[in-house]
């Protein structure tokens, strides 16, 4: 895929793959002749983040999306494939991975287990902080923590307090704060807003979008809501059974939806407007990801497939501002 | 017009605590339809689940119904003894949870648990309890009930599972279906799917819906009439359309503004937010629950709780709409 | 102080106090714990004869019964053993001695445990798998076998006199090995549990060292179930010392403990002088109740399903 030469990517990966061995224990297999079992949860996942950009990741439950964050910050190790940070290969023997890693961070999903319950606000805040050793002094970090806590719309003196006298949405801000201590370039951010009701939604929504136009911050923001995605990303990536079906800018996305997948995704989201527009009916479930089928995954549910579908797995073909992984786009059938 | 279904007057839960008694669900009342569709929204703490708990008689102790009546198909069930209550609940309500994996035994096939709720609420032999359980399996899109019906909740995906679960609400025939949040645990296809399933059998079966969720999308895609909860008392009650589209309570605008929707609004507009958070149970503000995070609040609303008061087709807990000086 | 103060005041107004102030049985328990810990720990203080002097002791006085019978004396509260001991005096320096041993092998016991239960559960796989095997093939043995084991295996390691030094060393290490397995057990779930939480996550992305994890993230969200069963463990450890004792391959005859005072007065119980087994026993029975009550209280305190 050629890319925009003047915006160089921050963040590129290059066929990632990433496998789970959920094989049975030793001596039950050995016992039963149950075979080793791979879950292939990222597969074959191609795609960048451009600096100061929002991708977003979009897809249901087991596509993959949350691995490839983890991948990216370094929780799981890569099992195929290559990812590279502001040019650097993160795996090669000569980079400094820990450097590049710095410049990196993570937002969780629940608000609930991404503090620890026994830590002050302040520790949990400044705890990058001191291991970056980023303060001169314990005055500067105390200062630097409360002028975080104020960005992300919190009390100075909330540090004093424990996690659990939080709601939901100031944790989520906690959390936020936590990410920014260390002043990084990049943020993968995983569902952050899905434990959240929807009013505190838009406020840290908000919160985020205000954030990375002061700070020059790029997102990598993982979703199963395709709404809230439509909101905050520039870009929009969609994934299923750890594939990459279609990668493109967020209006035109919304706006004309190529893949199947994307398509049935569109018209599966609840109508708020009730316009009474009429959908084609959602059909079947998403298959057993330890056995994927062959060809294109979304074959069995696609109303467009044929022979080749199930045979020929398809690539993502396109610009990074419009790319899509179907043989029916690409035969010009759809 | 017709006798209400289900008439809930009034309802307050209490639950006493150390620290004092906090009030859960504060004098809410309405009614449904036979075979209407009521949604119940609210955000976390709005009160939305217990009131549907209290409804079928499933509150925990030490919560308990302090005061107002519910009334099914006009008789009272509030204060009926637990075994009494036992036998409405399953044959009259039928009730559908948020988490099928939990919802289910998993130590028993779903024919049984199916056949055994039919044997215990309807008169009928085992032979033809099986045969209703097939035929629920087939209406609630089980592919092969044949085959299915002798396997364990296990596996069944979650989409699946939560189907059963709708059989297993449906099985005894009741009049009355309460569903506590019963697509928040399914990804997005699957939530579809089940919406429409909802639908067509409240549809099919001539039985009425209770829809407790905090997703105002399924709402508008389910429900006939909708109430909004602010904690623990009812901001805003009316036909769908009228409440989405042309919301009276404050907190209603607010929140369909906050909800993110797709096209109609320019990429990186900021989201109409609405300032600070639900007041937790024992720090309740004077008058309008609602009134510190208000926008179009003034002297009257910090001083007197406003009632639902009757504006066109809906009710709106709002002193906006209340004749007289402002 | 004020600080202090201020602690103490919301201590008191904590759940743990509001629900230890409710309950008549357990109040009286941390009554009698401290009753017990206090005469032990004060012993040379507060005992009314030092009965290991042997320049004090009058042998004359032997057999003297309890204070209150036809024959006793007010001198021997309790009445004096066969050495003319006061046994009150040696119940409370036998006191300290269970309870040094008891608490010096729970503490042993109980970071030996935690350590390996925080290991395994942390980086899992051959360690885990070895560890916990060890564990299950410890567990098939009782607690005082091994205990014994590990007592026997010193005393024929060490020379006879340095074995009578370090008895009380060998002790707590005995007890200590055989008692590690429940922790680390319990602790090796937690810790697999708060692994997968998010802020341990966030640690790692942060890039701290695994061991700072273990100890500043995992550490201080396992010990909760730690503290119920060291306070138990006082209990059986107190015990399997006094078994050991009375068995007479506990502590030697020059540092009696509780179960060795049982043992000594055991020789006297048919004959009549039933003061002298009967009293250190009592004195086991309630030290170790107490603590058991305790422990109870404060299982069911810290736990959040029953609150």
């Amino acid at each position: 895929m050629p890319t925009d030469p003047a915006n160089r990517a921050l963040v590129q990966l290059l066929d990632v793959g990433r496998d789970f061995d959920v094989s049975r224990p030793w001596l039950n297999r050995v016992l039963e002749g149950a075979p080793r079992q791979l879950l292939r949860a990222v597969d074959g996942v191609s795609f960048e983040v451009n600096r100061g950009e929002t991708l977003a990741l979009v897809g249901e439950s087991g596509c993959g999306k949350s691995t490839v964050a983890r991948l990216i910050v370094g929780l799981y190790a890569l099992s195929r494939g290559r990812i590279e940070f502001d040019g650097l290969d993160l795996a090669a023997p000569g980079t400094d991975a820990a450097a590049l890693r710095r410049r990196m961070q993570m937002i969780f999903q629940d608000p609930y287990a991404s503090l620890n319950p026994r830590w002050r606000v302040r520790d949990i805040v400044a705890e990058p902080i001191r291991v970056l050793r980023l303060a001169a002094t314990p005055q500067a970090e105390r200062e630097r923590v409360t002028e975080l806590l104020r960005q992300v719309g919190l009390a100075g003196d909330d540090g004093e307090k424990y996690p659990h006298e939080f709601s939901g949405g100031q944790r989520q801000r906690i959390s936020i704060a936590r990410a920014l201590s260390g002043n990084p370039e990049f943020l993968a951010c995983d569902e952050p807003t899905s434990a959240l009701d929807v009013s505190v939604q838009a406020q840290i929504l908000n919160l985020m979008s205000e954030l990375q136009e002061r700070l020059g911050l790029t997102y990598l923001f993982i979703s199963h809501n395709l709404a809230v995605v439509s909101h905050i990303a520039d870009r929009v990536g969609v994934m299923y059974l750890g594939r990459v079906v279609e990668l493109a800018e967020a209006e035109r996305l919304f706006a004309a939806p190529r893949h199947p997948y994307t398509r049935m995704l569109m018209d599966a989201i609840p109508d708020l407007e009730m316009s009474g527009k009429s959908r084609t009916p959602v059909a079947g479930e998403v298959p057993n990801p330890l056995a994927p089928p062959a060809g294109c995954a979304f074959h069995p549910r696609c109303p467009h497939a044929n022979a080749r579908c199930r045979a020929e797995r398809p690539v993502l073909a396109g610009p990074a501002t419009a790319a899509v992984a179907c043989h029916a786009v690409e035969e010009g059938r759809l | 017009m017709n006798a209400p279904l289900l008439e809930v007057k009034d309802l307050r839960v209490e639950f006493p605590t150390r620290r004092g008694t906090l009030l859960a669900v504060d004098d809410v009342s309405f009614c449904i339809a036979p075979g209407e569709i009521l949604g119940v929204v609210g955000e976390s703490g709005a009160g939305k689940s217990l009131t549907g708990m209290a409804i079928i008689g499933l509150l925990e102790p030490p919560g308990r119904i302090a005061a107002g009546e519910i009334r099914l198909e006009g008789e009272r069930i509030d204060n009926l003894p637990p075994e009494r209550m036992r036998r409405i609940r399953g044959r009259r309500i039928g009730a559908i949870f948020q988490d099928p994996l939990t919802s289910l035994n998993p130590l028993y096939t779903i024919g049984d648990q199916l056949v055994e709720t039919i044997l215990t609420h309807l008169d009928v032999g085992r032979d033809e309890a099986r045969s209703r359980a097939l035929q629920l399996l087939a209406e609630v899109g089980i592919p092969a009930p044949e085959a299915r019906i002798g396997h364990y909740p296990h596996q069944f995906s979650g989409g699946m599972r939560q189907r059963v679960v709708i059989a297993l609400a449906l099985c005894a025939e009741p009049r009355l279906i309460v569903a506590d949040e019963p697509t928040t645990a399914l990804d997005v296809s699957i939530q579809a799917q089940i919406i429409a399933l909802l639908k067509r059998l409240a549809r099919d079966h001539g039985t009425a819906v209770m829809l407790i969720t905090h997703d105002m999308g399924v709402i508008a895609e389910t429900a006939d009439r909708v109430a909004v909860l602010y904690a623990g008392r009812l901001a805003e009650l009316g036909p769908v359309r009228e409440v989405i589209h042309q919301p009276r309570h404050p907190y209603t605008s607010g929140l369909m503004g906050s909800i993110p929707k797709i096209g109609s609004v320019k990429r990186h507009s900021r989201l109409v937010q609405i300032d600070g958070a639900m007041p937790r149970l024992n720090a309740i503000p004077a008058g309008c629950a609602f009134n510190p995070r208000c926008p179009k609040r003034f002297e009257r609303c910090t001083a007197e709780r406003p009632e639902p008061l009757q504006v066109g087709n809906a009710l709106a807990s709002c002193w906006l709409y209340a004749d007289g000086p402002r | 102080m004020a600080a202090v103060a201020g602690w103490l005041r919301r201590a008191w107004a904590h759940d743990l106090a509001w629900s230890f102030r409710r309950s008549p049985v357990t109040i009286l328990a941390a009554f009698l714990t401290l009753v017990c810990i206090g005469g032990a720990l004060f012993a040379p203080w507060v005992a009314p004869h030092s009965p290991f002097d042997s320049a004090t002791l009058n042998l004359s006085d032997g057999f003297t019964p309890p204070a209150w019978t036809a024959k006793g004396s007010g001198k021997y509260l309790l009445g004096t053993d066969d050495q003319g001991r006061d046994v009150l005096s040696t119940i409370m320096y036998g006191a300290r001695i269970s309870l040094g041993v008891g608490l010096a092998a729970v503490l042993f016991s109980a970071v030996l445990g935690v350590s390996l239960g925080l290991l395994s559960g942390y980086l899992g796989g051959r360690l885990d798998a070895f560890i916990m095997r060890v564990a299950d093939i410890q567990l098939s043995f009782p607690a005082i076998l091994i205990a014994l084991l590990i007592d026997g295996m010193t005393r024929i390691a060490l020379p006879r006199d340095m074995h009578d030094q370090l008895a009380v060393y060998v002790l707590v290490l005995a007890i200590g090995v055989s008692g590690w397995v429940q922790y680390a057990r319990t602790v090796r779930g937690s810790t697999l549990v708060e692994k997968n939480k998010e802020y341990v996550q966030a640690a790692r992305v942060i890039g701290r060292h695994p061991l700072a994890i273990l100890l500043h993230h995992v550490l201080p969200n396992v010990m909760g179930p730690v503290l119920v069963i060291g306070t138990i463990h006082i209990a059986t450890a107190i015990i399997t010392e006094a078994t050991l004792s009375f068995l007479g391959v506990g502590v030697p005859p020059t540092q009696p403990s509780l179960g060795t005072l049982i043992r000594i007065g055991n020789d006297y119980l048919f004959s009549g002088e039933w003061w002298i087994t009967v009293f250190p026993g009592l004195a086991l029975i309630v030290l170790v109740l107490s603590v058991n009550l305790l422990g109870d209280w404060l299982r069911d305190a810290l736990n959040p399903k029953l609150r």
